[in-house]
């Protein structure tokens, strides 16, 4: 592979042909804002945030779709890139609402970090101040809502959507100031081609999609914990937000099955976790009706039952049936218990059904 | 699956044949279609018009039950016209002939009487199949659920190893698991004929190997299989039964029998979350904990072992299952002495050669696919590269066999089952989550618009359909994705069951129930 050198912002640095600007800055370490970038999806070069100084350009470049050039020297974060990126965030706080107070997405916004990053002002948000933004919010979907006045027109969700989820579901409609994404001809997302993978609601880097929470959290509240998606046998890579003890949202995780998707279920179905009809106790049944019982009480009687079983009619007379929803540990116990204490192949479970 | 999720990106043919990917595999549905998007030309056949029939090149509607027939009429396409993988066949393959002479009778006309799909159409299917550098086949339960579902087995690995289309990278034959840990429950043993890793049992080193390991005596008798169990509890031959996380009395055919099965039992335990219907005809029930309450590990459907981990505290006074059956295993008097998941693992990679290099500090740093022999081994991305498992790969025809239950003149209709993207098995998840259960409420048929008309049925009305074995009210989708002689019910409903209707007719091998071909009847109410 050919390799081309360069340099950012005074560090040499070597990568493969065809690198981007953008990925060769973050092999450094370098982190470059961006909005529209996402490295699954074709470059598109919508919001320019990611502006760098490339010497001997004409004008400053998008990193997220220039690729390195052999002997390039490159600064990321000199004054007129700083300027470059203060005057695209300007621009986007002329019309964007002002209350990250309560927004549901305030601490993992992309819009309100670099704003932070880069000390806009109270003076910078009002420099431009015009009309906001009047679109109604959709909220006709059962797990998202569509808050079109926050959006950043960076285009993600049309390509996540069209792109990765193959969906087509959205677009952008109109032009100017007025222009916003919607299913087409305007019609609400509850009656759109929309399936609710929510796959674009986990990448818009700002407050314009938000998935509706059965449980307020705030994003610094909740700790994150990897797993894997409880569903189907796809085996999606997820996290889940925990807080108090409850599983109150889901991230897509990048694992090698699932590249970052998920679907309805695994996004948005979490919520039986904490349910209330969760058992709770061990339960006997007396005379027709379940009574709960401890522990003790209830696994001395199934270990009776089972010896007794064996003892009295063979081992053949239990029978056992594990779950294709546990854990490789559990099945492994499972048909253990079997076959080594209770003395049968009598197990199966339902990968047929 | 004999190859990875991934390598779809690299297959310039897809063909999907019993599978409702968008649906049951939402994920991997999304990979299909931006492949196809790249320009990978796309193959469908399903008794229904799948989201993926839109993208399909060739999108081929037959009638439930004919998949034998179909793969058998492509190959005679391929053989008849010379496309077959001749060196390929030559080197790795035994039994060539037999399926020659057996494929010759399925001329493309002859299966198009069969399976309703234009002899031109399984024609231009069976070049593109056979002559694409890579193809890469998907099958799930609409293969596998027939009482000839080891035949359709057998029929897909003949296409793929006639074309070639087994052994590298973006080929091969490749069933996606339904539920998130089908593939590891087979894995670690749960299967009346296996130990753990498919070691056989009543093989006698087998038997002494784990007799050994485990430090106690084993039979070696094959044990019996879900629906068994269910006869054998209805005969009083079986009297206790134990059921972990499993929900038959929604999942399993002719529920009237399961029940009676289960009725018939001196004792049943049921472990699970919730109070199931299984669970309501329980002596006892153990509350388990949730995926998000321990640690563990899954096995997805491409063989890759993936950590989940403990978030929260169990709920409750609920408990991992593993601690549960470690406990009842002491009381018996078998100890065991785990203290975690990452020890049972250990275990497992001791007795499970495919298992072996597999341990929790590794799956730290990433998943691994089996199989994994090894501490040092990388896991392996697609089976069956440059030969076999068992040595030359065994040509197994197969005859079109019609299912077990044909229409006639008292259930005239053929109602073939299958599942919906927004509900998850028998629902006992999915209904606890609002915004699912608000999607798809309840259960329903979906039936053609001609059907739908000569029995006055409006779309949204309530229809009776009865069976042999039962009958259920659902309400009516008219809808023009299937053939006038065809119904759809999604089985994942306790009220409107499918599994009320399906016939228990088994296969004789694998011993998986017909449920996407039985004989029923609509009427108006
Ligand atoms: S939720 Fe999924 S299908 Fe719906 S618009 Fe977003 S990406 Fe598209
Ligand atoms: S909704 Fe979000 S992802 Fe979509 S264009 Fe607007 S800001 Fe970007
Ligand atoms: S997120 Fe959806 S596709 Fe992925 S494993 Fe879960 S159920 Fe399957
Ligand atoms: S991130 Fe580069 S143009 Fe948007």
């Amino acid at each position: 592979m050919k390799m081309i050198s360069l340099t950012i912002d005074g560090i040499s640095v070597q990568v493969p042909d065809g690198t981007t600007i953008l990925d060769a800055a973050a092999s450094l370490g370098i982190d470059v804002p961006t909005f529209c970038h996402d490295p699954r999806l074709r470059p598109d070069g919508a919001c320019r945030i990611c502006v760098v100084e490339v010497e001997k350009a004409r004008s400053l470049v998008t990193s997220c779709s220039t690729p390195v050039g052999e002997g390039m020297v490159v600064y990321t974060d000199s004054p007129s890139v700083v300027e470059a990126r203060k005057e695209i965030l300007r621009l986007m706080w002329a019309n964007h609402p002002y209350n990250c107070l309560t927004c549901e997405k305030a601490g993992n916004c992309k819009l309100q970090d670099y704003s932070y990053r880069y000390g806009i002002t109270d003076e910078d948000i009002q420099l431009f101040a015009g009309e906001k933004k009047k679109h109604e919010i959709d909220d006709s979907n059962k797990f998202y809502i569509s808050d079109q006045n926050k959006c950043i027109l960076c285009g993600k969700c049309v390509r996540i959507c069209g792109e990765l989820q193959c969906t087509n579901a959205i677009g952008r409609s109109d032009r100017g100031f007025t222009t916003h994404i919607t299913p087409p001809f305007e019609i609400k997302l509850e009656t759109s081609e929309c399936v609710s993978c929510g796959n674009c609601v986990s990448y818009c880097p700002t407050g314009a999609l938000s998935a509706k929470k059965p449980v307020k959290y705030r994003e610094w509240e909740v700790k994150r914990v990897d797993t894997t998606c409880t569903y189907c046998g796809v085996g999606c890579q997820l996290q889940l937000l925990v807080k108090d003890n409850r599983v109150v949202g889901v991230e897509p995780v990048n694992g090698p099955a699932n590249e970052g998707l998920l679907c309805v279920k695994g996004k948005f179905g979490y919520n039986f976790i904490n349910h209330p009809d969760r058992l709770k106790t061990p339960l006997i049944k007396k005379d027709g009706k379940f009574e709960e019982a401890s522990w003790a009480e209830a696994l001395e009687l199934v270990a009776e039952k089972l010896s007794e079983t064996r003892d009295k009619y063979g081992p053949d007379a239990v029978a056992g049936l594990s779950s294709a929803r546990c854990t490789n540990e559990e099945n492994y116990l499972f048909q253990k218990l079997m076959r080594g204490a209770v003395g049968t192949n009598n197990v199966d479970h339902c990968a047929r059904l | 699956m004999t190859n990875s999720i991934k390598e779809i990106d690299k297959a310039d043919t897809i063909f999907v044949i019993g599978s409702n990917t968008t649906e049951n595999h939402p994920v991997i549905g999304s990979r299909i279609k931006r492949a196809v998007k790249n320009g990978a030309k796309l193959i469908v056949a399903d008794p229904r018009d799948i989201e993926l029939s839109k993208h399909a090149t060739h999108s081929m509607r037959l009638k439930p039950g004919t998949n034998i027939a179909l793969l058998n009429g492509m190959m005679n396409v391929i053989i008849a016209e010379g496309l077959q993988a001749e060196e390929y066949i030559k080197e790795r393959t035994e039994n060539y002939d037999e399926l020659k002479e057996l494929v010759k009778d399925y001329t493309p006309e002859k299966v198009e009487e069969i399976t309703g799909i234009p002899a031109e159409t399984i024609k231009e299917a069976a070049r593109l199949y056979a002559t694409s550098e890579r193809s890469m086949l998907f099958y799930a339960m609409g293969i596998t659920q027939h009482s000839t579902g080891t035949q359709h087995v057998f029929s897909i690995a003949n296409l793929a190893m006639l074309c070639g289309m087994v052994g590298k990278e973006g080929t091969g034959v490749n069933p996606l698991r339904g539920q998130n840990n089908v593939q590891g429950a087979c894995d670690v043993g749960c299967l009346p004929n296996f130990m753990p890793g498919y070691q056989k049992v009543g093989d006698p080193v087998v038997m002494e190997k784990f007799e050994k390991a485990w430090g106690t005596k084993l039979s070696d008798k094959v044990g019996l299989t879900v629906s068994e169990i269910i006869h054998a509890a209805e005969e009083g031959k079986v009297k206790t039964l134990y059921i972990m996380g499993e929900n038959p009395m929604v999942s399993d055919p002719d529920i009237t029998h399961v029940k009676k099965g289960l009725e018939n039992l001196d004792f049943l335990v049921v472990q699970d979350i919730f109070l199931t219907e299984t669970a309501e005809l329980a002596d006892v029930v153990l509350p388990a904990a949730s995926f998000a309450e321990k640690d563990g590990t899954f096995t997805n459907t491409e063989r890759r072992v993936q950590r989940i981990r403990k978030a929260i505290e169990p709920i409750g006074q609920s408990r991992a299952d593993w601690e549960i059956i470690q406990d009842i295993m002491n009381l018996m008097g078998y100890t065991q002495n785990f203290k975690d998941a990452a020890g049972i693992m250990d275990e497992i990679a001791a007795v499970t050669p495919q298992y072996a290099g597999i341990d929790y500090q590794r799956l730290e740093n990433g998943s691994l696919q089996w199989p994994c022999p090894t501490k040092d081994h990388p896991g392996t991305g697609y089976l069956h590269s440059g030969k076999f498992s068992r040595g030359k790969g065994l040509f197994k025809p197969s005859p079109y066999t019609p299912a077990d239950e044909q229409p006639d003149d008292k259930y005239p209709l053929i109602l073939t089952t299958g599942r919906v993207l927004y509900h998850y098995h028998t629902r006992t998840m999915t209904k606890r989550v609002e915004g699912l259960e608000a999607l798809v409420p309840e259960s329903y048929i979906e039936i053609s618009p001609y059907t739908a008309g000569k029995l006055s049925v409006k779309d949204g009305d309530t229809v009776k359909v009865s069976s042999r074995r039962g009958e259920v009210a659902v309400k009516a989708k008219v809808t023009d994705r299937l053939d006038d002689d065809v119904v759809f019910m999604p089985f994942h409903f306790a009220e409107g069951a499918a599994n009320m209707l399906t016939n228990t007719a088994l296969d004789s091998i694998a011993k998986i129930p017909e449920l996407k071909v039985c004989a029923v009847k609509v009427e108006k109410v």
